[in-house]
């Protein structure tokens, strides 16, 4: 064992593509062990709605950002002894190997735990890793550089084709390609040397599986392989945006073992003391195979690791930095057998991605070699038919499995195969429905067959289903084959009914039928080893594929049953799974058995240490159904789980469920656009202007009434997106004609659009009708900036006192009228004095674990409480006695994808969030800031600023940066008004301008430090130049601000403070 | 929906499993065991040590990769473990009829059928292994229509007589020579010691080796009760009495035991997995193992001359003995993998190495 008493842990920072809940996950695991061993701890990360920020799971938690000089600052200041590096993504490694190449570790004596940096770097270079690998003759894919078509030539010669011509040097792969004899590789080399002077000619593994191994390896060179994982799209697409299953399914025991042994042979000579994780491409007709990648630290595959096998990874692996032996650990799930043994699944998991890119302007569907989904499910069964049509549920774009589904079609099913995006799958299930044979669909995708056999059974049986009449006619044995492949009641109500009406009637009419049949679902353990020994085990799922129930619920009305929150996607993520675990937390704290049901892989509330008994599961109805029919559950939490739990609530009341906290009644008040809107009129609180439309004439009418702009919603679109502002009649058409269908069926909502109005939400907990506590904060940007992408201020800085009050009477009269009992948030819109009410939800919001933790009252811990029943006293303290400021930004993704408009709307865009505390506004801004990737310009900033609002709104902020010794630049428009009022600016021509200096040419120097580009107006037929500049911002990583509010906030702060101003001050210390 | 034929698996406590016959349609019976590996069904349906046995797979998604052909490499079928299916049945829980895989030349099956092998799916694979692991040894019987097989425990046969070969058989040509004692062995045993330059000379169970030429003596795998082979024990005994130097696995380990004085007994949860964790005494080095047995020796009985060379991580029972200063070492678990993890492989070389000392 290491003797260390204290250690700083490094977390990932906001949620982004490619790095997301997963490390809350993994960074929890690690304080958990550590704290375990009577460790003190601290953790830097900004992210506030995680649970490892949370009380009690570090002993001091740093709301700063990840970068190597904040780190160096805490160092200074907390002297750890050691630092674990590993469990904060890509981000805390990085910061990590600069700190320890720029001596700071060594400086403070601090000592890397498990993996030493020095084996990382050699990992993180290419070259130096393929080179260490052949020395022991392991094989990496063949590469070779040429600067002539000769050697180009001569390449192929040796490599074989196909092959694959990349040019060096240059970005979004222009030049690059697949080759299949000379002629091609002649043309290809031809245009690949016009972009760069050497090209990379390169062996392709094109069609090879993918597979990966995560390995566990101790100081005493014991190593063992917990899982491994074989993707179902083959090599070119990148494992983040694959379809996964674990364990391999097509691999014989020769292939799985000889990949274990390298595995073990490569983590063994990178000298990993911890996680790693290794990917392979195997050859699809031999056992041939190449490395294609390592990560010696957790990673999402990881994080997905441990929840296929139940294996806690993250957890050994902090043990094992400590000095601990794999042999010397237990096994937490058995808790009996040891840490140093692999898993053996009795079921078969299936991770799929979760993409939002309707959400984005102009980005591209394609899925390949980069990562753009937002999140993932795991879903687990017993066959592969079954696991992968509870998978497609639970991704929650609307479809329900692999069959089934209306409104999807494919223009050209071809080019839907062979060019992936993020709708493949279904591309499949159509190609089946075009008779298209398992080896055509092999041919144009590579999907191994085993994977195509099986989707093509399942499109097989509802064949068989369409051709019964009615319900009646499926006899119980049809039945149990149905329910075993994956198919859910609803899939099977829409194969029956020709004409479908109530949807959910036929639904439930196929449940009970069902259930008349004796057909249910069992419930599942997963023990780690397959039942070979006795396990007490509380992490559970549910399946057709078996015939009894590894346990019995014991109907004793003391289980809680808590409503997780799905995949993370766009406008709901880490900040949901905060409030599930305290939910859990506070339920168990009170004697209460607290149960989950949740299906994301990347979370903590899926870690079965949260709760009692883990439901890892769908949260459809049908399957919420099942599991509150086994436990007879004292009743059910909805409201920590967002929007997913929220929508099931009425159906589940409508089945006689205990719903806890505010009556279902009342929740459907809320969320009835209708219902809600008359609720305010009786109450006499005013609202925006709006109106449900169904036909365009009344839409013209209606807008005709209220005037531009105007918000309009339509009701056709997957995922609620296509949400949009529009200023004039030209606008309106077009988007009418391009995003809406307008129908009886698809009405669309207009609403009258309040211009350079203030936004104010509340977050606030009620006991039946009384409101017992609440945090009011306001938007930095102005009204049309999406609530999830706002910069938030708590508490509310610039409001005026009586807005404040008359805020806390309007949230007093609704949470009276609705008789509240629990979370609830509510938004304004406020122009002088002027208040309207834009939403309320009668459940947690995203902000909750942020006023949470800056107001230092657990609202969460206080709204289960009272759905509990349980007499609580009004929290004694209030906002206005807080002498700090907490502020929340968003993280945005654009980098990763390409060619999107980085633009914000009313539409959310941002995948992630921090919470920063200053001692005030501009300090906790800057932090804040920072923390989402923004730096200090150091000299050069771009302005181009939209309308004569913006510019003016600017000009005080362009004063003070020329006074700080910035030099402006800005393109036509904006540099005259400088000038005009006497601001030194030097003139930019446009992107579409052939002329120089020009804007293009600046930013891809990489000249400039910082744009401000403030778009002209709120809606997004963007002008192309404008479009170009902040593309190129994004592309060339320059900082980029597009509200003209944030922008002169930032650049208060930036002129107001220099970094050493910021104070290091840990949680506990506001 | 084609119409499958049923059978039912009925376990001696009176359990019966209702499942859908994929293999051949025959009513068979023997002592049910479970197996936790996740991959390698052909090698371990040809396991000899599985003889007598209705196997029962806690995978549930079988015969996804098919059956490769028996393409001889040394006089050895590659990717298969002997000549023929050991098994007396097979069950899982979902079937693949269509497989996928370069190598693959028929289905489970098809493969099941050729041998004549009962296959059942459609059962609660994890609900059977729940029941049967609390037995120790737990009989059943797959009963197709009315023919009643009755209940069989092929342990009160000798179960290494049936599978061990009939006559003497040497395989390749090096220059260390090893006497292979068949019990019912792996051919992965025998390519193992191919790789390492050996002639390896394979004889009979209860076959009198003492006038054969040979520089070390192998005692291999096999299945059932150890105390069956009298002989071998016998055999093994004189062995002992020399310096030879000894190596055995699984079985082989149990005989040295039996034949060094000490006792064996059954095991309350038999490990049959891919996923053994076993620690060499008195060190830090631990290892993931494949294994397949149900009795264990008694490290108390061991006598005074040995001692216990590795335990297992999870329920301390003892993996392996050596002597302690004799040439002479066995382990229960399986360093020779196919199926399985191939950690200890280097006990081969370390065996070898042993040999080759004595033998120069």
């Amino acid at each position: 064992m290491i003797n260390i008493n204290k250690v700083l842990v490094l977390g990932s920072g906001a949620l982004k593509i490619g790095e997301a809940g997963e490390f809350d996950y993994s960074g929890s695991q690690a304080l958990k062990a550590l704290r375990e061993e009577g460790i003190f701890t601290i953790l830097i990360n900004p992210n506030i709605a995680t649970v490892q920020t949370s009380e009690g799971v570090a002993d001091k938690i740093y709301f700063l950002p990840v970068t190597p000089f904040f780190i160096e600052k805490v160092i200074e200041k907390e002297r750890p002894e050691g630092i674990l590096l590993s469990f904060g993504g890509q981000t805390a490694l990085n910061c990590g190997i600069e700190l320890f190449k720029s001596g700071i570790l060594e400086k403070y004596n601090i000592k890397v735990l498990g993996t030493p940096v020095q084996s990382i770097i050699d990992t993180e270079d290419r070259q130096i890793f393929a080179d260490n690998l052949r020395k022991i003759n392991i094989k990496t894919p063949r590469s070779i550089a040429v600067t002539t078509i000769d050697d180009a030539l001569n390449a192929s010669d040796t490599l074989g084709f196909p092959i694959i011509v990349r040019a060096a040097f240059t970005l979004g792969g222009q030049g690059s390609g697949f080759c299949y004899n000379r002629d091609e590789l002649l043309k290809l080399a031809g245009t690949a040397f016009s972009y760069s002077s050497q090209i990379l000619v390169e062996e392709s593994l094109k069609g090879w599986k993918e597979v990966e191994y995560e390995v566990v390896r101790d100081c005493y060179d014991n190593c063992i392989t917990v899982c491994n994982m074989e993707n179902f799209d083959p090599l070119g697409i990148h494992t983040g945006e694959s379809i996964v299953v674990a364990p391999s399914q097509t691999l014989t025991n020769r292939e799985y073992h000889k990949l274990r042994s390298l595995s073990i042979e490569i983590v063994r000579n990178v000298g990993v003391v911890g996680e790693c994780n290794v990917q392979y491409a195997l050859d699809p007709n031999s056992e041939d195979y190449r490395v294609i990648e390592v990560n010696a630290r957790l990673s999402r595959s990881s994080a997905l690791a441990s929840k296929a096998t139940g294996y806690p990874l993250a957890f050994v692996a902090a043990k094992l930095a400590l000095g601990y032996g794999l042999h010397e650990l237990k096994n937490s799930v058995t808790k009996t057998t040891t840490a140093f043994f692999e898993p053996a699944l009795d079921y078969i998991v299936v991770k799929i991605p979760r993409w939002d890119l309707n959400k984005f302007i102009g980005v591209s569907k394609e899925i390949g070699s980069s990562m753009k989904s937002v999140g993932e499910i795991m879903a687990i069964g017993r066959t592969f038919e079954e696991a992968i049509q509870k998978g497609l549920r639970m991704v929650g774009q609307g479809t329900h499995g692999f069959v089934g589904n209306h409104d999807i079609e494919f223009d050209d099913i071809d080019q839907a195969l062979s060019e992936p995006t993020d709708m493949r799958i279904y591309s499949i299930a159509s190609a089946f429905e075009a008779g298209y044979t398992v080896e055509k669909i092999h041919d144009l995708t590579k999907i191994d067959n085993w994977f195509l056999v099986k989707l093509k059974s399942i499109y097989d049986h509802m064949v068989q289903l369409k051709t019964l009449e009615k319900i009646e006619d499926i006899s119980a044995e049809m039945m149990k084959a149905t329910k075993q492949k994956g198919f859910s009641d609803f899939q099977i109500a829409r194969f029956l009914n020709e004409q479908p009406g109530n949807m959910h009637k036929e639904m439930l009419e196929v449940r009970n039928y069902r259930k008349s049949l004796g057909v249910f679902p069992y419930i599942k353990q997963i023990d780690t080893l397959a039942a070979e020994y006795p396990a007490q085990t509380n992490y559970l799922y549910m399946t057709y594929n078996g015939s009894a129930h590894d346990i019995i619920p014991e109907k004793d009305g003391k289980s809680v049953i808590v409503l997780g929150s799905g995949a993370y996607r766009i406008g709901s993520s880490v900040e949901f799974d905060w409030c599930s675990v305290n939910a859990l937390t506070t339920a168990r704290n009170e004697g209460y058995r607290g149960v989950m049901i949740n299906f994301n892989p990347e979370t903590v509330s899926t870690d079965y240490d949260t709760c009692d008994r883990l439901f890892f599961d769908e949260l459809s109805f049908e399957r919420t159904m099942d599991i509150i029919e086994l436990e007879q559950p004292k009743g059910v939490i909805v409201s920590t789980g967002g929007q997913i739990a929220n929508n099931l609530v009425m159906r589940l009341h409508g089945q006689n469920v205990p719903i806890l906290g505010t009556a279902p009644e009342s929740i459907d008040n809320a969320e009835n656009r209708h219902k809600f809107s008359s609720l305010l009129d009786t109450l006499k609180i005013d609202q925006p202007r709006w109106k449900e439309l169904v036909e365009i004439e009344q839409i013209y009418d209606f807008v005709d009434e209220v005037g531009f702009p105007v918000l309009i919603r339509p009701s056709y679109v997957l995922s609620g997106a296509a949400m949009n502002v529009v200023s004039n009649r030209q606008e309106l058409d077009f988007f009418l004609t391009l995003a809406a269908r307008v129908s009886k069926e698809y009405p669309v909502v207009v609403s009258e659009f309040i211009q350079n109005a203030k936004e104010i939400e509340i977050d606030a907990v009620a006991d039946k009708g009384e409101v017992m506590a609440y945090a009011i904060s306001e938007h930095i940007e102005f009204a049309g900036v999406h609530s999830g992408d706002a910069t938030i201020v708590f508490p509310a800085q610039k409001m005026y006192f009586e807005t404040s009050r008359r805020i806390k009477k309007i949230s007093r009269d609704i949470a009276k009228a609705l008789n509240i009992s629990g979370p609830f948030n509510m938004q304004f819109l406020a122009r002088d004095n002027d208040i309207k009410v834009i939403e309320c939800n009668l459940r947690a919001s995203r902000s909750f674990p942020f006023v949470s933790k800056v107001l230092k009252i657990n609202l969460i811990e206080l709204a289960t409480k009272i759905m509990l029943g349980i007499k609580v006293e009004k929290p004694s303290k209030s906002a206005f006695e807080m002498d700090y400021v907490g502020i929340k930004a968003s993280q945005f993704s654009f980098s990763r994808l390409q060619k999107a408009d980085p633009v914000l709307g009313v539409e959310m865009a941002s995948t992630g969030e921090v919470g920063c505390i200053g001692e005030n506004y501009y300090e906790a801004l800057l932090k804040a800031m920072l923390s989402v990737g923004y730096r200090i310009p150091e000299k050069n900033i771009l302005f181009s600023s939209g309308d004569t609002r913006s510019k003016i709104e600017l000009l005080t902020s362009a004063k003070m940066l020329v006074e700080r010794g910035y030099n402006l630049f800005a393109t036509k428009g904006s540099a005259k008004f400088l000038s005009d009022n006497d601001v030194p600016v030097t003139t930019l021509y446009w992107p579409d301008e052939a002329e120089s200096p020009n804007t293009l040419e600046y930013l891809k120097s990489r000249k400039i430090d910082l744009v401000i580009n403030i778009p002209k107006n709120l809606s997004k037929t963007e002008l192309y130049n404008d479009y170009e500049i902040r593309r190129a911002a994004v592309d060339f990583n320059i900082p980029l601000i597009t509200n003209a509010r944030l922008a002169s906030a930032f650049i208060y702060a930036i002129c107001k403070l220099q970094p050493e101003d910021i104070a290091i001050n840990s949680w506990d210390e506001y | 929906m084609a119409k499958e034929i049923t059978a039912k698996l009925v376990l001696e406590d009176g359990t019966v499993f209702i499942g859908k016959s994929f293999g051949f349609e025959g009513s068979v019976a023997g002592e049910v065991v479970f197996n936790t590996s996740m991959t390698g069904y052909p090698e371990s349906l040809t396991d000899p040590s599985f003889a007598g046995q209705i196997m029962v797979a806690t995978y549930p998604l079988i015969g996804n990769y098919g059956v490769p052909e028996a393409t001889m490499v040394d006089g050895l079928p590659d990717f298969f473990e002997s000549d023929r299916i050991q098994v007396t049945a097979l069950i899982v829980s979902d079937y693949s009829e269509q497989y996928s895989h370069w190598s693959a030349k028929r289905s489970l099956g098809d493969w099941l059928k050729e041998f004549k092998i009962p296959g059942l799916y459609g059962i609660d694979t994890r609900e059977l292994t729940k029941i049967i692991r609390e037995k120790g040894a737990m009989m059943g019987k797959i009963v197709f229509g009315n023919d009643d097989p009755g209940f069989h425990d092929p342990n009160t046969e000798n179960l290494v007589a049936n599978v061990s070969t009939d006559k003497v058989i040497t395989y390749g040509n090096g220059s260390t020579r090893i006497l292979l004692v068949d019990c019912g062995v792996k051919y992965n045993i025998i390519r193992h010691f191919l790789k390492r330059d050996t002639t390896v000379i394979r004889v009979p169970w209860d076959y009198d080796y003492s006038n054969e030429k040979y520089d070390g003596l192998f005692i291999s795998n096999g299945p059932g009760n150890p105390k069956m082979c009298e002989e071998t024990i016998q055999h093994l005994d004189l062995s002992l009495k020399q310096d030879t130097p000894i190596f055995g696995i699984c079985l082989g380990n149990q005989l040295l035991a039996l034949a060094s004085g000490a006792d064996t007994y059954k095991l309350k949860y038999g490990h049959r997995s891919h996923n053994q964790p076993v620690l060499q005494c008195g060190t830090n080095k631990a290892m993931v193992t494949s294994q397949n047995h149900g009795f264990a020796i008694d490290n108390k009985t061991l006598s005074s001359d040995w001692e216990p060379f590795f335990e297992n991580l999870n329920d301390g029972t003892n993996e392996g003995i050596r002597h302690k200063t004799r040439p002479v070492f066995s382990v229960q678990f399986h360093p020779e993998a196919s199926s399985g993890p191939t950690d200890s492989e280097y006990l081969f070389d370390d065996f070898l190495k042993i040999v080759r000392k004595t033998k120069f």
